[in-house]
């Protein structure tokens, strides 16, 4: 039992600012502790920024997720930009293409409670994160 | 089989016209199994209160718990699930309650056992189970939200950040770290160092028994999570054995200062305060 | 665009970041802070970050670029009213901002950069000891 979702562009750096305040309007809603909320909002913040920079632009989506127990927050980053050739190295600490601190990916894993990742080299990439109230 | 609604009102004539006789003989059932546990006052109360809740819900022509009819009987059968779980009974106790009433109702009915009466019987039956039911489930959710009550009040005692001086406070840690108080301890030291504009914290873990890597993990956290706000933690209180195991495990604690004791920490941090301010 | 206002108030500029910035805002705050302090002349920085929610690893990387950039130019900066939920998080991503000082408030904050001009100490790589001004 999901509830709509809301779906934002991500083509401009104005637009990672908007996805922020969204997740953030959501993890409200959701009951997220403060700390879970500032997680997820940073993760989504580092995700977006992604989507954005080595995705060429792409979609989110934000729903809001409920399992037996408790309630949570799933987000879709979705591009189709050149995806991700080798997926291990991309998640180590440290490694970046894009002159950042390479935390982006690894960093933003560490945050939320589910991480799913599907990447196809020349077709793009999809990331799912979940974070459950506790 | 389900009641009808014609069922339910010649059910709710005959709690009507037997009102005495069945609050009489529920409550004596109910003390039975209770073994005298509730005073027979109390449980005369609730026997009188439920059977008039039924009577009601049956008259409105409920043939279903869900019903709007039966508003007044759910929360009758709650507050009872409330205060069996409070007072201590076991669930099956206090479903046996409601149970009990088929047996007072049957008795009641007699010698009326023609098929009709028997079919209707069966109804009723099964409408008294689904009470019991409900029941037992408030029951569950009841003790839950009681040891999650319980549980937060621990949380509450055992974890509190007191002022020790001009600029320093401390946490002294007393039990098991478990990951979820760890994270309640790191949060609520964090928050007092920003409302009272403190620049130094105290970690003591005298009265913690044992340390392994997660707890280490977790203190290691909070003291770099204090220093990117600007503040300098020290932990004290660090018992020979529980050196023994950090330095065991391999775990860095780098250059974190740590002192043996809470007074030695709180001199350190005195001595820090001449020494930059001077 | 929006911009972060610079404040100078004696020989410090102070900036009090109070939205939610774009990278390019970000970015644009990096270049007007490394200007003022050549056309001031200042020694002292400080970034209020007390009303932002979350520090990714952007602003993180931009808060370091701005530290050193100062640092060339012979102004310390110092970070200040890093909120305790903004830390838990930076730590969990493993952003740990090495050569940013940092400090609770925005008085400490001015008191640790006094107390390094009174000592006239060249740069160490210890961990920052911080200052209490005593009552």
């Amino acid at each position: 039992m999901n509830d709509e979702s809301q779906r934002l562009p991500v083509v401009t750096d104005q637009d990672v600012v908007r996805v922020r305040q969204l997740v953030r309007t959501v993890a409200v809603a959701v009951k997220l502790s403060l700390v879970d909320q500032t997680k997820l909002v940073t993760a989504a913040s580092e995700l977006a920024r992604n989507t954005l920079v080595y995705g060429g632009g792409g979609e989110v989506e934000v729903t809001r997720v409920h399992n037996e127990r408790r309630g949570g927050i799933r987000i879709v980053f979705a591009d189709r930009g050149p995806g991700i050739a080798d997926l291990d190295l991309a998640l180590t600490d440290g490694y970046t293409t894009g002159g950042g601190l390479g935390l982006g990916l690894s960093g933003a894993r560490r945050l939320v409670d589910e991480f799913d990742i599907d990447t196809e080299p020349g077709k793009g990439t999809t990331i799912t994160i979940v974070k459950w109230c506790r | 089989m389900p009641l009808s609604p014609d069922e339910a009102r010649r059910f709710a004539a005959l709690l009507e016209g037997q009102a005495e006789q069945l609050a009489s003989r529920w409550t004596e059932l109910v003390a039975a199994g209770l073994r005298g546990r509730l005073s027979s006052a109390e449980l005369r109360r609730q026997t009188t209160d439920l059977r008039r809740a039924f009577q009601q819900a049956f008259a409105g022509g409920a043939t279903d718990l869900g019903q709007d009819a039966a508003a007044e009987l759910r929360a009758q059968l709650t507050e009872l699930s409330s205060g069996r779980a409070r007072q201590g009974f076991s669930a099956t106790e206090t479903a046996v309650s409601i149970y009990a009433f088929k047996d007072v109702t049957l008795e009641v009915l007699g010698d009326q056992s023609d098929a009709a009466t028997l079919r209707d019987y069966v109804a009723f039956s099964s409408f008294v189970d689904q009470a019991a039911l409900f029941t037992f489930d408030s029951y569950v959710r009841i003790r839950e939200s009681i040891i999650a009550d319980q549980a937060e009040q621990l949380l509450e005692l055992s974890t509190p950040v007191v002022k020790l001086w001009e600029g320093v406070v401390a946490v002294p840690l007393v039990g098991t770290l478990d990951s979820a108080r760890a994270q309640v301890v790191m949060e609520r030291l964090l928050q007092t160092l920003v409302d009272t504009g403190s620049p130094y914290a105290i970690i003591d873990i005298t009265g913690v028994p044992a340390v392994d890597t997660q707890v280490a993990q977790h203190i290691l956290k909070t003291v770099v999570a204090a220093r990117l706000m600007g503040a300098d933690c020290i932990i004290s209180g660090i018992r020979p054995q529980i050196a023994q195991t950090i330095v065991a495990l391999g775990i860095e604690f780098g250059d974190i200062a740590t002192k043996s004791s809470l007074a030695d920490a709180l001199r350190y941090v005195i001595s820090q305060n001449k020494r930059s301010g001077r | 665009m929006e911009r972060v206002p610079v404040l100078k108030i004696g020989d410090i500029l102070l900036v009090s970041i109070q939205i939610d910035m774009e990278d390019q805002v970000a970015l644009q705050l990096q270049e007007d802070l490394a200007e003022r302090i050549v056309a001031t002349g200042v020694h002292g920085v400080i970034i209020d970050i007390s009303a932002l929610d979350i520090v990714d690893s952007f602003v993180g990387r931009t808060l370091a670029t701005i530290a050193s950039v100062s640092r060339v130019l012979d102004a310390e900066t110092v970070v200040v009213g890093m909120r305790p939920a903004v830390a838990i998080t930076l730590v969990e991503l493993g952003l740990s901002l090495p050569g940013i000082r940092t400090a609770l408030n925005v008085e400490l904050g001015i008191a640790m950069l006094g107390s390094r001009e009174d000592d006239g100490e060249p740069e160490d790589d210890e961990p920052d000891p911080v200052v209490v001004t005593e009552s």
